[in-house]
């Protein structure tokens, strides 16, 4: 029954842990639809039919002229709709939520949308451009932006899309069901070659996964049918894996932030990166916060917004001046050194500091 | 002209009120009487030929467009023209045809005449309207020229911030044209408060009348902000203002905010004069009154109300939070509800009725195939789950375009027959006219029920090329565009026959009891000579036409 409706529908194949139960009330919601649409236009067209004029005047019994139509009945129709949009929205919301709130244990990707082309990097090294090379049977999360203008990234497949909008990240995450291949579009209209802002999704069993990041091609071809063959072919081929973490630690360097964080727990200007991931820290009214990538780009771009407590007002707004991918990078160096104990004292700040002179670490 | 459109209890020799007077086309001649006219009857035929031309021009774009979509790779034209061709097709229909089209012709027409007005409350501005919409154009057609514009009509910054095209003209020719709705709008509520009829109160009126004051409403609220947001894109445009621009601190998905707080509300405008259409062609060709009016009339409210506070559906998958997503999911669903209650009290209203099937009752028919289906289609991407994967592919491009083309055109179309006696005092040829109706249909439904298939499959909207397993249903997309093409020619060609060889029609051909169809056709300069005295509501089909008559007074 789903695979004949599907075929019917169109839709394309459920590639993802989510798409059946999407699909399930995709076709409850259309075949509602379209039986409604036929049932209206079916009593409209036998009214038409009955009362038509010459009908009526052969036969006036049938004008019904003065009497009160029953609007009781009009009212159960229109209560017994809006129940049904309201389950409709019930299940769709619980889908919705369902398809935002990524596991806790999700893989994670950073995703870089431009002019038209997609960037895919990974915490463990390698990057790639156009094919997401994805481990199937495991969740994975995917941490988007642009660099340009508001991209979409979509996967028919896996009944997902999420924008890719500049200056913000934005998450989308999925568990697909066994190795295959799948396209990438981009779904918001970004310029003259939008149409060929597509990638591919390879979803590699595990061990294959594992031999990709080591360097290693993937081996034998995966499952997918032939007419799915990647629109732009993979530019890049890892000669030999980046790793994020060394990435975050140039970046760091060069973008000036090891002048007030330090590393390995010391105190200074600002809060040690130690053991900072992951972590809840006081803000300076009163609330706190947990540093996950939501916060630590908001400090990056607008430091101002929720300054931990105790701490000078002197970071300065990296906005503009960071690369999508350092600032990725950094994150990846911070979550790596979530385990590292601060020294004693570190989390309190250093005692009253001087405002340097200069603003150091900005440009 | 077959029989059975005319109605058998219409007093044969009667001419209606004015009849003693020139009509309004030959009252005064020359060009110089229709440029400065300030009789809202011409200025709604000027306003028809203007619409008219527009929707030639957006439908030209449209097969443009479909016929390029014939293969997966390139067909005629390169990537840059089909952007460009998808930008205009949306401006123009939406803003030149769409928005502009039911309430400023049929709604300058029959609007004072419902209400036993000599005009609208002031006849100036409603002349102005017409100037600012041609200065709308005018701006808009040269910006075509000069460069046209590629960010589809949404105007999405950054992309339309840092286009090299005339962004900044074609937002200051749809902020002009913003001016020329809301004169149209102040006009009609205006008149709808102070101009009624004596004895005409507020639940005698003709259901068009609360259709069109409800549009008036939102046009009024919602589009000083799309003005306001589209001057922003301008002035970031040309000067760098970067107020959406995140790389100085701007925010983009702001101005998605504020271009649909707008532009949701701006599908309550087209749709509801429709409605008001819909109603009335309901009642006159079934000769009977609605089932119940006070659930249309409230119920244009409704929707013009709740319509404010829907437009986060768009942004779905945009980055709003999940708790927004599902508020705005709920509300949208109200919408839905508003609409359901206007389908069956229209259905209920045929029940028992004594119908004459001409073509404005088969567009009908088609309005509420069409409508049903694209309205439900409508609360099937409010559901989030489901939206996601739809969000921004053929899906809701055929969606938009159930409602906007399959609703509104077909309201258009059956407006037109309609009134068409009204407007020209002579009858179209039936069998043409249904015929070509039949033609409509069927086109239209090849063109977008693939589309809604398309959009299942995946396709994104605004795609110049596609992959190739797509390509047969969007032959068979095409095919139906260019059936609907013909269908609407020859409609216009049927129409146009009929203003020089059709029939005669007298006052009444269609034995309707609205308050337009007491004065002759074409009505005199002034409509009435006295203010009517209006004894009855609109739809009083018990009584018999000279009872009817004596009842709304006029002389």
């Amino acid at each position: 029954m789903n695979d004949l409706l599907r075929t019917i529908l169109f839709l394309p194949r459920q590639a993802s842990t989510i798409a059946e139960a999407i699909d399930k009330l995709h076709y409850f919601v259309i075949i509602m639809t379209m039986g409604g649409a036929l049932l209206v236009t079916l009593i409209g067209g036998w009214f038409l039919f009955r009362y038509r004029r010459t009908a009526v005047q052969k036969d006036p019994s049938r004008r019904m002229l003065g009497t009160t139509p029953a609007i009781w009945l009009e009212a159960v129709v229109v209560l017994g709709l809006f129940g049904m949009f309201i389950m409709w929205w019930v299940i769709g919301f619980w889908q919705f939520m369902a398809i935002r709130v990524p596991p806790e244990n999700a893989l994670e990707i950073y995703v870089t949308g431009k002019q038209w082309m997609w960037k895919f990097a990974y915490p463990q090294g390698a990057n790639s451009i156009s094919t997401l090379y994805v481990p199937a049977g495991r969740p994975v999360k995917l941490i988007l932006t642009s660099r340009d203008v508001i991209h979409s990234f979509f996967v028919p497949d896996f009944r997902l899309k999420e924008d890719v909008v500049p200056g913000r990240l934005t998450t989308l995450w999925f568990e697909v069901k066994e190795p295959g291949r799948h396209d990438i579009f981009c779904t918001e209209y970004c310029g003259v070659s939008h149409s060929t802002m597509r990638g591919e999704i390879i979803a590699l069993s595990p061990e294959e996964y594992e031999r990709w990041q080591q360097g290693k091609s993937p081996g034998p071809a995966v499952a997918g049918p032939l007419d799915l063959r990647p629109s732009v072919v993979t530019e890049y081929e890892p000669p030999e894996p980046v790793n994020m973490v060394r990435q975050g630690e140039r970046a760091a360097a060069e973008q000036g932030c090891l002048r007030c964080h330090t590393l390995d727990g010391t105190p200074h200007l600002g809060p040690t990166w130690a053991g900072l991931y992951g972590s809840t820290v006081p803000l300076e009214d009163g609330s706190r916060v947990k540093v996950d990538e939501a916060y630590i780009t908001e400090s990056m771009m607008d430091p101002l917004a929720r300054i931990h407590a105790g701490y000078q007002r002197i970071m300065p707004s990296y906005l503009g001046l960071i690369r999508p991918a350092d600032t990725s990078a950094i994150i990846e160096l911070m979550k790596s050194l979530r385990d590292v104990r601060p020294k004693p004292g570190a989390q309190a700040p250093w005692g009253t500091v001087t405002i340097p002179e200069t603003r150091e670490g900005g440009q | 002209m077959s029989q059975a459109t005319i109605d058998a209890d219409t007093r044969p020799g009667a001419l209606g009120v004015g009849a003693e007077h020139p009509d309004y086309l030959r009252a005064d001649s020359g060009l110089r009487s229709w440029l400065l006219t300030k009789d809202h009857k011409r200025i709604a035929l000027m306003f028809y030929v203007g619409v008219i031309l527009f929707l030639g021009l957006g439908g030209t774009f449209a097969l443009v467009l479909r016929t390029e979509l014939l293969t997966p790779e390139q067909t005629f034209i390169d990537a840059n023209t089909y952007n460009q061709m998808f930008t205009l097709h949306g401006i123009t229909m939406v803003w030149l045809f769409m928005i502009p089209a039911i309430p400023t012709v049929f709604g300058n027409f029959v609007l004072p005449i419902m209400l036993g007005a000599k005009d609208l409350a002031f006849p100036r501005v409603n002349l102005a309207s017409f100037y600012v919409y041609v200065l709308s154009a005018i701006i808009l057609l040269g910006a075509m020229l000069a460069g046209g514009a590629d960010t589809g009509w949404t105007f999405y910054v950054p992309y339309s911030t840092t286009s090299p095209t005339a962004v900044t003209w074609m937002g200051i020719g749809i902020f002009v044209n913003g001016i020329s709705s809301i004169m149209t709008s102040v006009n009609f509520i205006v008149t709808t408060h102070t101009l009624r009829a004596k004895g005409l109160s507020w639940h005698r009126m003709p259901l068009f009348v609360w259709a069109s004051y409800g549009t008036s409403i939102i046009i009024l609220f919602a589009t000083p902000v799309l003005g306001m947001s589209l001057l922003l894109i301008a002035i970031d445009h040309t000067f760098g203002l970067s107020l959406f621009n995140p790389r100085f601190g701007g925010d983009p998905v702001l101005f998605q905010h504020l271009f649909w707080f707008y532009s949701h509300p701006a599908v309550y405008i087209m749709i509801l004069p429709a409605f008001g259409v819909i109603s009335e062609v309901v009642c006159s060709f079934s000769h009977n009154k609605p089932a119940s009016y006070r659930a249309i009339a409230y119920s244009s409210l409704g929707i013009a109300f709740v319509g404010f506070f829907t437009w986060g559906h768009h942004m779905f998958v945009a980055g709003l939070s999940e708790f927004d997503a599902g508020v705005f999911g709920a509300l949208s669903m109200f919408v839905a509800i508003f609409s359901a209650i206007k389908v069956f009290t229209w259905v209920a209203t045929l029940r028992g009725g004594s119908i004459s099937f001409a073509t404005p009752m088969l567009y009908f028919l088609w309005f509420l195939f069409l409508f049903v289906f694209g309205g439900m289609t409508g609360v099937a991407v409010a559901t989030q789950s489901l939206d996601v994967h739809w969000h921004d592919t053929y899906f809701v491009v055929a969606h938009f375009h159930f409602i906007m083309v399959g609703g509104t055109l077909t309201a258009f179309l059956a407006a037109a027959h309609y009134w068409f006696p009204k407007m020209f005092g002579r009858l179209y040829d039936e069998r043409v006219g249904l015929l070509t109706s039949v033609a409509v249909f069927i086109g239209f439904v090849f063109t977008f029920l693939p589309q809604f298939l398309l959009g299942n499959g995946g396709m994104p909207r605004r795609y110049f090329t596609y992959p190739e397993r797509y390509q047969w249903l969007n032959v068979l997309s095409t095919g139906g565009a260019w059936l609907l093409g013909a269908g609407l020619i020859l409609a216009l060609g049927n129409l146009l026959v009929a203003l020089k060889w059709g029939k005669r029609a007298g006052p009444n051909p269609w034995g309707s009891r609205s308050f337009e169809w007491i004065t002759a056709s074409p009505p005199s300069k002034h409509n009435f000579e006295e203010t009517p005295e209006i004894e009855r509501s609109a739809y009083e089909y018990t009584l018999s036409e000279e009872v009817a008559r004596e009842r709304a007074k006029a002389r």
